[in-house]
């Protein structure tokens, strides 16, 4: 794989399915009663926040130090701009104490892209704006190959992915991610939310669109329902929470379209009664606390094949 | 002191010897005179000065960018004798007293007359209307008004801006972009399938189109006079196309437009890498709108080439890309980029460019000593060019202050090889 990792482009289906073998491997240490490898003793890792993050940042800091790295977590609130400083000198300042590893999220996209520019560590993108979040689509991934039957298992299903995608970098990660693992996907929204130009760029990429959830559920083999972020929304992208729920949330009514055992995927944090139902969050088939402990597996898959280096794979 | 400048093609025409003194061009044909400084001019064209509608100099408030000096140093390399510094400085130019000051800061550096354009509205807020009429009176006879970089986004304020100029003869420069549909700061790439995929926010085309749709119609109504800033839409041409038709049957208002050189060549993928290099307001476009204005500018309907020159330091373009500055240099290379996409493709000859960068530009500003003819008795504010050089830009050889230069490493047609100012050499390539 390549020396940073910034967007699902960075790796190919074959290094992704290196990837999860690796945090299966991670996912058996969570098991154990001491919970530490050393792969990445004497190792720095510089978890860079711009923007706010719990469950994102946490995962990587038990990541690393499950993986023996010194782990530092930085908060960085708001943007540098608005501070005076460049980006460019604020990492290239936090990242001169010696640091061996920089994980990295923003609120802008591309941010991650452009800091891997002036860095000469790896990077991994922690979350960049509207754009990536590529350890989040790997962990999605990585839980529905496990719930389906291991590698391979993804070839030829159809994954849905609902709710609020212009503003979702999961969604844009993981329609590359679910692509490259050989599922086909279905994005469902209302035209307010779907992304701009996003019928060349389903034709493009080979994707479907949707307009109507009701339609999709019945077909797919799993759904990946997405939080509406209306922190960045300006306003007027759908009437109201009442009118979005009965158009797109995966409501208790609305469980009874899918086939028994589709597994139900949410990146958290849940807006539950708005995209989501508690019957539908804590039904058998959710597998969204799943996800939540693949991304520590997942993390220290990343943090080990970018950071520990050939001589100790 | 006399020039006599021998064997130059002007405007592309057959070679002749152009022969200058005291600032005025005193004969044009075979000269025998001598004179105090003689140029050999075979094979290059000699164009009257160019005339740049739509500068950013910078000062006051951000000196470390660009200097009134520095930028008219590098107005000078890039074949220009006269710019319009935009008024969104720091302070705004929205005072007689503060267009004044810009003017004399022109004066002083002597390599390019410096115009300074009036804001519209005190303090760009679109509320007020600022003293107008004040600039105008003023020494530095302001008669282009522009909130540049913002709108003069209300409908009334807009109206009672295009009457208020009939009394003197002014125009309105008008930024179109409707900040409801691209809000200022944020909308930064063009709204698109690229942009879906970066997941950038996006400036959709007609965020300007309903605004030069709108202008069209109050300055018909007002019988007034608009300029639309940088049109970037093959929308946008469309609407230009009407209201010029309908402009000329009443006879009794104005439209005109400009280009920039950047979206006559650039297109919105380069914003792929986040390279801020090539944020620019309004956004770089898709390939077919850079081919809709490009025929625009061929037939007239855009009627001239400006630079939106907006040099940036260093540390306001460094941050991420829809945190750092709108903007990108343009000054120096404007001609070689004209040369490289009209003259090289056929669009427009040599006469032709004179016309958009020059003649056109200097009416709409209603600028007297400029934009003249290459004729005896004219002042001799004249651009030589070698329209056969082929050169890769450097953007550390550039006479800006900034770097953000979109054209670094790109390899143009054309080049300016002197500048001059009545008579005096300004540049030396």
């Amino acid at each position: 794989m390549t020396r940073h990792l910034l967007s699902i482009d960075d790796v190919s289906a074959e290094e992704i399915q290196q990837l999860f073998a690796t945090a299966a491997e991670m996912h058996d240490v969570q098991k154990r009663e001491v919970k530490k490898l050393p792969a990445l003793r004497g190792r720095t890792v510089i978890n860079l926040f711009f923007e706010d993050s719990t469950r994102t940042r946490s995962s990587f800091e038990i990541a690393g130090k499950w993986l023996s790295a010194d782990v530092i977590n930085l908060s960085a609130k708001g943007s540098s701009a608005s501070k005076g400083e460049s980006l460019r000198d604020t990492v290239l300042t936090v990242t001169a104490m010696g640091v061996d590893g920089l994980v990295m999220r923003h609120s802008a996209s591309g941010a991650a892209h452009q800091v891997a520019g002036w860095l000469d560590i790896p990077v991994i993108n922690a979350g960049d704006g509207m754009h990536e979040h590529p350890t989040q689509a790997l962990l999605d991934g990585y839980t529905l190959q496990r719930q389906l039957g291991g590698p391979g298992s993804l070839e030829g299903k159809r994954i849905a992915i609902v709710g609020d995608l212009t503003h979702s970098r999961v969604f844009r990660s993981n329609v590359k991610s679910l692509s490259k693992l050989g599922a086909s996907v279905v994005a469902v929204a209302p035209p307010t939310l779907m992304p701009s130009g996003v019928a060349e760029w389903a034709k493009a990429d080979g994707f479907a669109t949707s307009y109507t959830l009701d339609d999709v559920l019945p077909e797919v083999d799993a759904v990946m329902m997405l939080r509406v972020q209306r922190e960045r929304m300006s306003g007027g992208y759908f009437p109201t929470s009442r009118e979005y729920t009965v158009g797109y949330g995966l409501t208790r009514q609305r469980l009874a379209l899918l086939r028994e055992g589709v597994p139900i995927l949410h990146p958290g944090p849940m807006n539950r009664g708005l995209e989501i139902s508690p019957e539908a969050a804590d039904a058998a088939s959710s597998r969204i606390l799943d996800q939540v402990s693949a991304g520590v597996a997942i993390r220290m898959s990343v943090l080990y094949h970018l950071l520990a280096g050939e001589e100790s794979a | 002191m006399s020039l006599l400048i021998k064997g130059a093609s002007v405007l592309g025409a057959e070679p002749t010897d152009v022969y200058v003194d005291g600032g005025v061009i005193r004969e044009i044909g075979t000269v025998s005179a001598t004179a105090d400084e003689v140029v050999a001019a075979s094979g290059l064209v000699l164009l009257p000065g160019l005339v740049d509608l739509h500068t950013h100099l910078r000062q006051p408030g951000r000196e470390d960018a660009e200097t009134v000096a520095s930028g008219a140093a590098a107005a000078a390399a890039g074949g220009y004798t006269a710019v319009l510094a935009m008024a969104n400085t720091s302070p705004v130019t929205d005072t007689a007293e503060a267009a004044v000051s810009v003017w004399e800061l022109g004066r002083e550096a002597g390599l390019a007359d410096v115009f300074p354009v009036g804001a519209v509205t005190k303090g760009l807020a679109g509320e007020e209307l600022a003293e107008l009429a004040l600039m105008n009176r003023s020494r530095a006879g302001v008669t282009v008004f522009s909130d540049d970089g913002r709108c003069v986004s209300d409908p009334r304020v807009m109206r009672r801006a295009l009457e208020y100029v009939k009394a003197f003869g002014g125009v309105i420069s008008q930024h179109s972009q409707d900040p409801s549909l691209a809000p200022y700061g944020s909308a930064c790439c063009h709204e698109g399938e690229l942009s879906g995929r970066l997941g950038l926010p996006g400036w959709p085309g007609v965020a300007e189109e309903v605004i030069v749709a709108r202008d069209v119609m109050l300055a018909r109504h007002t019988g007034s006079r608009v300029h639309v800033a940088h049109a970037s839409t093959a929308g946008t041409v469309e609407v230009l196309r009407w209201a010029k038709a309908q402009a000329e049957k009443d006879g009794s208002w104005a439209v005109t437009a400009e280009v920039t050189p950047h979206h006559l060549l650039l297109t919105t993928d380069l914003l792929a890498g986040y390279d801020p290099t090539f944020k620019v307001n309004p956004p770089l476009r898709p390939a077919e709108d850079v081919e809709a204005l490009r025929a625009a500018l061929a037939d007239g309907t855009i009627d001239a080439v400006a630079t939106d020159h907006a040099p940036h330091a260093r540390q306001d373009k460094e941050h991420a890309f829809v945190d750092a500055a709108f903007g990108m240099l343009g000054l120096e290379e404007a001609l070689s980029v004209v040369s490289t996409v009209m003259v090289s493709s056929g669009l427009l000859d040599w006469a032709g460019v004179a016309r958009v960068m020059s003649t056109t530009p200097a009416r709409i500003a209603g600028l007297e000593g400029h934009g003249r003819p290459v004729a005896v008795g004219e002042p001799a504010n004249l651009a030589l060019v070698d329209p056969a050089a082929t050169y890769v830009v450097d953007r550390d050889r550039s006479l800006s202050l900034s770097r953000n230069n979109p054209w670094h490493d790109r390899k143009l047609t054309g080049r300016v090889v002197s500048t001059y100012l009545r008579g005096k050499q300004t540049y030396a390539g």
